[in-house]
């Protein structure tokens, strides 16, 4: 995926907004990818962590909006252990997801879910599921 | 010490066998523990954003339960309420500021400042109990099971809550060498099986989980041992539906490292509520005469 970076597609907002949310500095990373080599989730994400940094760095809001990077982050936490630049990666992943989540929308619909499966999930998937990906 | 031990919302149901096999084991051994009679859910992730504290009250209100009841340490099973709760901990204990604002808001509770002490059952055995004086108790050693630990993530990431290295740890291997059973390392030991995300992305979790089992069976693990509810789920029950979507997926029998446990102990099967395991779990242990 190729993006066109100009004066019009930088937005600072979001940098900021999740700069307050995470308490983490995107502009920490030096793009070294362990993220993205530790990652387990990888392969169904549009772009890596890396890039997601890189992306936040430069501002590219649009760009962020429209990934499912964050949505697809299972908070496994490898990531942070690993970062040679201490940035807990999580946290920004859930401050992407919180932009979203804080505006009422869903990423999932608990009532789509059918009851076969529900009966078969342990609470502890339903409650983590629905506090990462429902408002 | 005094001990209270936190449940959790899955082990009464989902997860009994890992509460049942758990408790059976923690009498046997002399571990007395008190179920906290006023627990509530702890939330089951801990929250990753700064400026929300709504959802570190659920978890601090279970601490002050145990504080309350003059206790200094909560000992939980489940990995994901072991790390939120000890994440919540670690909070009350070393962010002034926070520990304040979450304080006055509950203003009808005592002030907590992280006074208790969170462990799980792996690091008491270790630090408390210790390795060898466990080792006298096992009755029936379970020699000759080639037996894979995985980890999962809760129990060792983030770095200040993790019971051993995060990238090397060796707990659990441990922890099934004393039961007298054949460890069986496999790189995928300590990587996630996907977590909640069997709700969000269900077919992004059936492939980590997937990876996982033929890691550990390509490493000659005959089963798997575990300590977290989710995880059994998504690498022990989904086993069929991950038989259907990929081909040629193994059949791995999973077990809660309690029950390992209790078997070891010479514990009845009866404490294992192995009708809550996979099928190929309790032919194995058949097959091996440790039922
Ligand atoms: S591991 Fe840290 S420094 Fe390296 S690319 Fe990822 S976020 Fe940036
Ligand atoms: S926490 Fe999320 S982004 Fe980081 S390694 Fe795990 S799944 Fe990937």
């Amino acid at each position: 995926m190729s993006y066109k970076i100009t004066s019009k597609t930088i937005d600072d907002n979001l940098k900021r907004k999740v700069s307050e949310i995470s308490g983490q500095m995107a502009s920490k990373c030096f793009q070294c990818g362990t993220c993205t080599g530790s990652c387990p989730m990888i392969e169904q994400m549009h772009i890596t962590p890396r890039r997601l940094m890189a992306l936040l760095q430069w501002g590219q809001a649009d760009a962020l909006r429209n990934v499912n990077t964050h949505w697809i982050c299972a908070s496994c936490h490898v990531c942070q252990v690993r970062c040679p630049r201490g940035i807990e990666i999580p946290k920004v992943m859930e401050a992407l997801r919180l932009i979203k989540l804080r505006t009422n929308e869903n990423y999932i619909e608990p009532s789509n879910l059918q009851p076969e499966e529900i009966i078969d999930l342990p609470q502890i998937a339903l409650v983590s599921g629905f506090r990462k990906m429902t408002s | 010490m005094s001990i209270s031990y936190y449940p959790g919302c899955t082990l009464k149901t989902k997860a009994k066998n890992l509460e049942s096999s758990a408790l059976a084991a923690m009498k046997e051994l002399g571990i007395k523990v008190e179920e906290l009679d006023r627990w509530n859910c702890c939330g089951a992730v801990y929250s990753l954003a700064d400026d929300d504290l709504i959802h570190i009250v659920a978890p601090v209100r279970d601490l002050i339960r145990v504080k309350e009841r003059g206790h200094d340490t909560v000992l939980a099973l489940c990995s994901m309420c072991y790390n939120t709760l000890a994440r919540a901990n670690h909070l009350m204990k070393n962010d002034e500021e926070k520990r304040k604002t979450i304080n006055m808001f509950m203003d009808e509770e005592p002030d907590y400042a992280g006074e208790v002490r969170v462990v799980h059952l792996f690091d008491y055995l270790r630090d408390d109990y210790g390795w060898d004086k466990l080792k006298e108790k096992i009755k029936k050693p379970l020699n000759g099971l080639k037996v894979g630990p995985y980890y999962g993530c809760t129990l060792l990431r983030p770095k200040e809550v993790a019971l051993d290295h995060p990238d090397n740890p060796s707990i659990f291997e441990k922890f099934l060498e004393t039961l007298g059973a054949e460890v069986i390392n496999f790189p995928m030991s300590t990587q996630c099986c996907g977590a909640y995300q069997v709700l969000g992305n269900p077919d992004a979790a059936v492939k980590v989980s997937h990876e996982i089992l033929t890691d550990a069976v390509a490493h000659g693990a005959e089963a798997l041992a575990l300590t977290c509810p989710l995880c059994d789920y998504n690498l022990g029950r989904r086993q069929n539906i991950m038989q259907e979507k990929i081909e040629g997926s193994p059949e791995v029998p999973v077990y809660y490292f309690t029950q390992l446990l209790a078997l070891a102990l010479g514990l009845p099967a009866a404490d294992c509520h192995l009708e809550l395991n996979r099928e190929s779990a309790v032919n194995l242990l058949k097959d091996k005469s440790y039922i």
